[in-house]
């Protein structure tokens, strides 16, 4: 296995996808000649040229539209958003066509497309340029949202995303992408819809996706040196959720904190807290708590970006409520 | 998260309290479960755990101070939270009392005084008899608050909810408090009778010497052992009836059983069980006058009086009609011992339907005591001692005890009093019988 970083991991997933199938194209902008702006896309204009990497204006709406119509008929588009900040200018491509159109055709229509691109807080870049938006999306039927938080995941469900016939937003993490990690040599797929048991413990289950696993797992490991172990379930496709895995841990440990780095207030993780509660209601000996961002845009000052996130001795602390420590 | 720190009903007949300490200071990071203050009640000595998690942000009622039950006494809130709201709402707190006068320093160093070690009856008394231990986990609306999974593991176990205390916040029970409730050694089945060893249930305490001359301000113990012992004598007409038992065989049995099995058991244990099995043979001695009626309870929940440093309190050994001598041994063994150290819940003291108290450590031969309100007879049992008997019309060396009835005789007849006692030694007598 290679330790790769998870933009050399995404970066190998698009490659080999385009060489197995050429009805795969990436459209976006500085995908082509700046190679990314995050450099996920380095090499791939040099080696499929500029007919299946093509650098667009800077226009959301615009980047969607053609992805949508491309998928429709038949093509496989990726495209980037260079931050998810800004794909709410594309919403109603998203929302109204991409989502809709297999369910309003009789199932005529598809739409093969993946919009990927990062999504949450990165590092002091402010109000307008940390949201996480996963919660908007997944709110929404007809579309499947991924959120990987290892190299390894992010490479098997892209290629898995890049493979459905469903549009997929694909949402990776500014901090993450230098995150390096193993990943298989050989040819993988992780199946979309698949939850994973990021840590085994009896204690907790602690729920988290995307960059909050990295947060989860510190956690996890503060709690250990006081002799409690958590379990940390990564759901990596938020829709459809493998919830199953969930109500399992939570059916062992009794007790469930999710973790996100999005805003509390309908936020992707009360619908696990209300799918937990109700499915598992006799197998809970707290309430499901929840560590969230902070009610507020981001703040630009680094202490106060520090408080308004999740942190590891937030997770700590709800841990401790729910074992009524 | 605010949590209001709130003086809880710590007694059924607490009104007020006492702050003997706070174990935390302002500013003391506190986690659910620690203890933020001790508190003393009208009965004991008790601990005031956190129920959220936070920083102890504000302390209303210092050490020493009095607050009524329900009173706001603190607050616990996260370290930046905005608590004026809470303070603004909280009334002035009453000043801390005068500390305790001090004993002149030429006073002897604290000697033990086996002055009154387990005395007349008891003033801890739910106001409801019969009815379950009032858990913390209760409550006023009567609602058992637990956790699902507390919920149906009770279930599964067959744990009645209101038997067991929650320690979660607001009282209610969750997982830990299930699994500590089915481990108390009480409540498992098929115990080997070899080693527990089953003491006394009252032994001598020491007590503090105390200078004479002076005025001691009253402990909430004190004044309501004060006022519920004369309200019994005052208003419930006490009559006595006294009998001697022949305790050659619980001696014996008491000795094989000690060199044969290792298992100590006490004369007091012997009458507890006695006790227990006669009165259930004879329900109108375990009932309480209602003013407009008798209630005669289902349950034996015997009241055994213990004496504590400053006062006297009644622990409960509940059903002891269901329990074998061993196990009420060691129930009464480890209960007295944890009200000596003013660690008992208020479940734990409250509900007897009948008491006994034992002065035979002292060697009493015999004495009187005050029924424990609002049962109907409480038993004074001396100790037991060799002395001259007739055997066959001849003289011989016996062992014997006196034990004293004290009954309401608006319940209890002097007839009744006296078959109630006939059958109690009898059982006594022939104390094998207690074991099957």
């Amino acid at each position: 296995m290679a330790l790769l970083t998870m933009r050399e991991a995404l970066n190998q997933a698009m490659r080999e996808e385009m060489r197995r199938d050429p009805n795969v194209f990436i459209l976006g902008e500085e995908v082509g000649a700046y190679q990314g702006a995050y450099k996920v896309t380095q090499g791939l204009l040099a080696e499929f040229g500029e007919w299946r990497v093509r650098d667009t204006p800077i226009a959301e709406e615009a980047i969607a539209g053609v992805a949508v119509g491309a998928a429709f008929i038949g093509l496989r588009p990726i495209a980037e958003m260079m931050t998810f900040n800004f794909s709410i200018l594309a919403l109603d491509m998203i929302v109204n066509h991409a989502a809709k159109y297999r369910y309003m055709s009789g199932g005529q229509i598809r739409c093969p497309m993946v919009m990927r691109g990062p999504s949450g807080a990165a590092a002091q870049v402010a109000a307008q340029h940390s949201q996480a938006f996963e919660s908007w999306y997944v709110h929404i039927p007809g579309l499947v949202v991924v959120m990987p938080s290892t190299p390894k995941d992010a490479k098997g469900l892209l290629k898995s995303a890049i493979r459905d016939d469903n549009p997929v937003i694909f949402m990776e993490n500014e901090v993450l992408y230098n995150f390096k990690g193993e990943v298989p040599d050989e040819e993988y797929h992780i199946p979309l819809g698949l939850a994973d048991v990021k840590r085994t413990g009896k204690d907790v289950t602690i729920v988290a996706w995307s960059r909050s696993v990295t947060t989860a797992l510190a956690a996890a490991d503060i709690l250990a040196k006081d002799g409690i172990e958590a379990e940390v379930v990564d759901p990596r496709t938020l829709r459809p959720l493998d919830e199953d895995l969930i109500f399992e841990s939570v059916g062992k440990t009794n007790r469930c904190v999710v973790v996100e780095e999005g805003w509390r207030y309908a936020g992707f993780g009360a619908e696990i807290a209300d799918r937990v509660q109700r499915e598992c209601f006799d197998a809970l000996d707290a309430p499901v708590l929840r560590v969230t961002a902070a009610d507020v845009p981001m703040p630009y000052a680094k202490t106060l970006e520090k408080a308004y996130l999740p942190q590891p001795e937030k997770v700590v602390e709800a841990v401790h409520k729910v074992l009524y420590r | 998260m605010i949590s209001r720190v709130v003086l809880a009903k710590l007694s059924p007949t607490m009104e007020e309290g006492t702050i003997v300490k706070w174990s935390k200071k302002e500013g003391d990071a506190v986690k659910v479960g620690d203890v933020l203050a001790e508190i003393e009640t009208d009965k004991a000595n008790m601990e005031m755990e956190a129920l959220a998690p936070g920083v102890l942000r504000k302390i209303l009622v210092p050490a020493g101070g009095k607050a009524p039950v329900g009173a706001l006494i603190g607050v616990v809130a996260d370290a930046q939270e905005d608590i004026s709201a809470v303070l603004a709402k909280a009334p002035a707190a009453s000043a801390p009392v005068a500390p305790p006068v001090a004993a002149p320093s030429v006073a002897a160093p604290p000697t033990p005084t086996p002055a009154a070690a387990a005395a007349p009856p008891a003033p801890t008394r739910a106001p409801v008899l019969a009815a379950a231990p009032a858990p913390r986990a209760t409550p006023g609306d009567g609602r058992v608050k637990a956790s699902p999974l507390a919920r149906s593991m009770a279930e599964r176990q067959n744990i009645p909810l209101t038997d067991v205390a929650g320690t979660g916040p607001g009282g209610r029970i969750v997982k830990r408090d299930i699994e500590s409730y089915a481990a108390e050694p009480s409540r498992a089945r098929g115990l080997s009778p070899a080693h527990p060893p089953a003491g006394a249930p009252a032994s001598v305490v020491p007590f503090p010497t105390i200078a004479p001359g002076q005025d001691l301000p009253l402990s909430n113990m004190r004044k309501t052992i004060a006022r519920r012992l004369a309200e019994s004598k005052f208003s419930a007409p006490h009559f006595y009836v006294t009998v001697d038992v022949d305790m050659g065989a619980a001696v014996a049995l008491r000795e094989q059983l000690l060199k044969g099995e290792n298992v100590k058991v006490s004369f007091n244990d012997l009458v507890l069980k006695a006790c227990a099995r006669a009165l259930t043979r004879f329900p109108m001695v375990n009932a309480s006058w209602g003013g407009d009626k008798i209630t005669t309870h289902a349950e034996v929940h015997l009241g055994v009086a213990v004496s504590i440093p400053d006062g006297l309190i009644t622990p409960v050994v509940r059903h002891a009609d269901r329990k074998s001598v061993l196990d009420i041994s060691r129930e009464v063994k480890d209960l007295a011992g944890r009200a000596r150290e003013k660690k008992l819940r208020p479940e734990e003291f409250m509900g007897s339907t009948f008491t006994v108290s034992n002065l035979g450590m002292f060697e009493v031969s015999e004495f009187t005591a005050i029924i424990n309100p609002p049962e109907a007879a409480i038993l004074a049992v001396g100790a037991v001692s060799k002395s001259p008997v007739v055997v066959e019309d001849r003289l011989a060396v016996g062992h014997r005890m006196k034990m004293t009835l004290s009954a309401d005789h608006r319940v209890v007849d002097g007839a009744l009093a006296a078959q109630f006692l006939q059958e109690v030694r009898r059982l006594l007598e022939s104390p094998v019988s207690l074991f099957v």
